[in-house]
C-alpha cells in the first residue's frame, strides 16, 4: 500500500467531516454571539478539548518531539513553559475575563476607559499577535507538506499553503466559533489518540521501562548522559551566560505568555458561566499536561528507534521525528505495513493539527478587526449586529487571503523564532494591560494604551536588534550585521518594561474612573449581569 | 464621568459591602501568593537548568537524573494547584459570588 495515498485519503476525510461541521455550523449561526462566541453554549469538557486542540499547534506536536529527539532535555524543558503557564489563565484570567467581556479581549480592557484608543491598541496588538502565530504555522505547513505527503518542490509547498489556507478560511468565514470549536475538538481526540498509541508502542517495546528508553536514546543521540540533561540547546556553555539568560528568558515569555494570547482568551467566551470556564481550563490543563508527557516519550523514542542523525538527515530541525518514529514503531510492531498506516496517521493528524489552530488565529485576529476596530473605532458603536457579522466574515476572508499570500512570500526564511516572538508580545503587551485591568482601581486608558504599545513595540523591536534579525547564517536578514541586543528572547526585558509603562502611563495621567472600577470588579468576580449563553 | 457627590451605583454598593469585601479577600488571599509561589517554583527550575547543570545531572536511579524529576514535578504541581483551586472556589468563592450574583440581578430588575 501506498502511503502517501493513504495519507492524502485520511486527510481528505477529515476534512470531508470538518467541512460537514462547518456545514450544520453555518445553520446555526445567526447572533453575533453565535458567530464570535459559538452562542456561548459549549460545555466545560468541549471547551476544554477545544482550549486543546487550539493550543497544541504543529509546533508543539512536531517541534517538541523533534528538539527532544535531537537535542533531549532541553526539548522538555521547553514543554514546560507552556504547561504550567496556563495556571496563570485559571487563577487570574479565565473567569474573570468571562464574566466581564462579551466577544474579544478588548472587551475587558475598554471596559472603564476612553474606547477609542485602548480598543485600537488591543486590535492592533491582536492581530499583530494572531498574524506572528499564524505565519509560523503556515510556513511550517509548507514545509511538512514534502515530508509527510513526500510531494517535493516549491511548488508543492505552495500549495499546500494555499490548501490550508482556504480550508482556514472556509471554517471561519461559514463556522464562525461553532464550527472553529468542532475543527479543534475533533483534533484534539485525533492528535490525543494518534499520540497516546505511538507512545504505548514506544513503551511496550522497553517493557514500560522509562530509564531503559532514556538510556537507549542517550545512546542512539551519540550525545551520551548530555542527551538527558539542560544544556544541549538552550544556554550551551558555548553561549556563555547570554546563553542562560536567553533560556530564563524565553521560560518568562512562555509562562506569562499564553494568558494574553487572544485566540486563548476568546475560548473562554464559549462556555455559559465563569464555572464552566474554570472546568474548561482544567480539562484544558490535564490534556495538555497528557498531551506533552506523551511528547517526552514520543521524542526520546525517536531518537532511540530511529536516531538523531537519521532525523536530522531529513529535516535539520527534527519536525519529522513524530512521523519518522510513527513508521519505526509501527514496522516494529506491525511490520512494514503497519508502519504505512502509522505514518500515513500521524502525517493526516499533522495537517488536522495545523488546520484547527490557524482557523482559532484567523477568528480571533477578524473577531477583533470587526467587533473592536471596526464596530467601535470606525463606525464609534453605530452598527448593527448583521453589518459587524458581515464585516468579520470579510475580514476572516482577507486575513487568511494575506496570510496565504505573506506564507508563500516567507517560505525561504527561517520563521520558527515567531512562535516565541508571539508569546513574547502577548506577556509583554497584552498582560499587564488585563491584570491591571481586572486588579488595579487607579488603572485608566494612558496606562493600558502604554503597556500594550510599550510591550508590543519593545518585544518586536529587541528581536529585530537581536541576534534572530540579523548578524548569524540563521537570522532573518543573514546578509546584515545590525544586532546589538544579545538574546533572542525578549521577554526578560520587554515583560517587566510592559509592566512598567502601565504604570507609568496609569499614575502620569489624571483619569480614574472608580464607579466604572467598582462595575468590572463585582461583575467579574460576581458574574452578576454576565452575558448570557443564547437559547435556540 | 464619576463626580464627587453622585449616587453611588448597585455595583458600588455591593463592592462596599462586607460580603463582597470577604469574596475578594478570600479570592485574592488565595490566587495571589499562589500564583507568586508557582512562578517562584518555575523560575526555580528554569534557572537551576541553566545554571545548576551538575546538581541536575545527578543520577537518582538508572537514567533517571534529578533534572527529569524536577521537570515531572512541575506537571504534578500543575495539576495539584489546578485541583486545589477548583475546590478552594467551588467551598469558598462560588457560595458568596452567587448570593452577591442574585442580590444585583434582583436590584437590577
Amino acid at each position: 500500500m501506498n502511503q502517501q495515498v493513504l495519507s492524502i485519503t485520511l486527510f481528505v476525510l477529515f476534512v470531508a467531516a470538518t467541512i460537514g461541521i462547518t456545514y450544520w455550523a453555518s445553520k446555526n449561526t445567526r447572533t453575533a454571539a453565535d458567530y464570535y462566541a459559538g452562542g456561548r453554549s459549549f460545555s466545560g469538557v468541549q471547551n476544554g478539548l477545544a482550549i486543546g486542540g487550539d493550543y497544541m499547534s504543529a509546533a508543539s506536536f512536531l517541534g517538541i518531539a523533534g528538539l527532544i529527539a535531537l537535542y533531549g532535555y532541553d526539548g522538555f524543558l521547553y514543554s514546560i513553559g507552556f504547561l504550567v503557564a496556563w495556571l496563570v489563565a485559571l487563577l487570574l484570567v479565565a473567569e474573570l475575563m468571562r464574566n466581564s467581556g462579551k466577544f474579544t479581549m478588548a472587551d475587558v480592557l475598554a471596559f472603564r476607559m476612553s474606547p477609542l484608543p485602548v480598543r485600537t491598541a488591543a486590535g492592533v496588538s491582536t492581530i499583530t499577535v494572531s498574524i506572528f502565530y499564524l505565519l509560523a504555522q503556515m510556513v511550517g505547513a509548507g514545509a511538512l507538506v514534502g515530508l509527510l505527503f513526500g510531494i517535493q518542490g516549491e511548488a508543492a509547498k505552495a500549495g499546500t499553503i494555499v490548501v490550508v489556507g482556504l480550508l482556514m478560511i472556509v471554517y471561519v468565514v461559514f463556522g464562525g466559533m461553532k464550527g472553529t470549536t468542532w475543527v479543534q475538538i475533533v483534533k484534539a481526540v485525533l492528535l490525543m489518540g494518534g499520540a497516546g498509541l505511538i507512545t504505548l508502542l514506544v513503551l511496550a517495546r522497553y517493557g514500560f521501562n522509562l530509564s531503559a528508553l532514556m538510556g537507549t536514546a542517550a545512546e542512539q543521540s551519540g550525545q551520551g548522559d548530555a542527551f538527558l540533561q539542560p544544556g544541549l540547546r538552550y544556554g550551551t556553555e558555548e553561549q556563555g551566560l547570554a546563553g542562560k539568560l536567553d533560556l530564563i528568558s524565553l521560560g518568562l515569555a512562555l509562562v506569562l505568555g499564553t494568558a494574553g494570547l487572544p485566540h486563548i482568551l476568546i475560548r473562554f467566551y464559549t462556555v455559559p458561566t465563569a464555572k464552566e470556564a474554570r472546568k474548561s481550563v482544567n480539562w484544558g490543563i490535564g490534556i495538555i499536561g497528557v498531551f506533552y508527557l506523551l511528547t517526552l516519550v514520543l521524542g526520546f523514542g525517536a531518537a532511540a528507534l530511529v536516531g538523531s542523525d537519521v532525523i536530522r538527515e531529513e529535516n535539520a530541525a527534527g519536525n519529522t521525528a513524530a512521523p519518522q518514529l510513527a513508521r519505526a514503531a509501527g514496522e516494529l510492531i506491525f511490520g512494514e505495513l503497519g508502519g504505512t498506516i502509522l505514518l500515513a496517521i500521524i502525517a493526516a493528524v499533522a495537517f488536522a493539527t495545523i488546520l484547527a489552530v490557524v482557523a482559532g488565529l484567523t477568528l480571533a485576529s477578524s473577531s477583533s478587526f470587526a467587533h473592536d476596530l471596526y464596530a467601535h473605532v470606525f463606525k464609534r458603536g453605530q452598527v448593527t449586529e448583521r453589518q459587524e457579522m458581515v464585516v468579520a466574515r470579510i475580514a476572516a476572508f482577507v486575513i487568511g487571503i494575506a496570510s496565504i499570500g505573506l506564507g508563500i512570500l516567507a517560505q525561504g526564511l527561517n520563521v520558527a523564532f515567531l512562535v516565541a516572538l508571539a508569546f513574547a508580545v502577548a506577556a509583554s503587551g497584552n498582560l499587564p494591560a488585563i491584570l491591571y485591568s481586572l486588579f488595579w482601581k487607579r488603572f485608566n486608558t494612558a496606562g493600558a494604551v502604554s503597556a500594550i504599545y510599550g510591550g508590543l513595540a519593545s518585544a518586536v523591536l529587541l528581536v529585530i536588534f537581536s541576534p534572530v534579525g540579523s548578524g548569524k547564517p540563521t537570522s532573518l536578514f543573514p546578509n546584515a550585521d545590525f544586532a546589538w541586543f544579545p538574546l533572542e528572547n525578549p521577554g526578560i526585558v520587554s515583560i517587566p518594561l510592559g509592566f512598567l509603562c502601565g504604570y507609568l502611563g496609569t499614575i502620569l495621567s489624571k483619569e480614574s474612573n472608580s464607579t466604572k472600577f467598582a462595575e468590572i470588579e463585582v461583575r467579574s468576580l460576581t458574574g452578576a449581569g454576565a452575558e448570557k449563553a443564547t437559547t435556540h | 464621568m464619576t463626580t464627587r457627590h453622585h449616587e453611588s451605583t448597585i455595583y458600588e454598593q455591593i463592592q462596599e459591602s462586607p460580603r463582597f469585601q470577604e469574596l475578594r479577600r478570600k479570592f485574592r488571599s488565595w490566587t495571589f501568593p499562589m500564583t507568586v509561589a508557582f512562578l517562584a517554583w518555575y523560575l526555580l527550575y528554569v534557572v537551576l537548568s541553566g545554571f545548576a547543570r551538575d546538581f541536575m545531572s545527578a543520577k537518582l536511579f538508572g537514567n533517571i537524573n534529578v533534572a527529569l524529576i524536577f521537570g515531572l514535578l512541575q506537571f504534578v504541581s500543575t495539576f495539584l494547584i489546578a485541583w486545589a483551586y477548583s475546590r478552594h472556589a467551588a467551598k469558598k468563592l462560588d457560595p458568596i459570588a452567587d448570593e452577591l450574583r442574585h442580590e444585583v440581578e434582583e436590584k437590577n430588575s
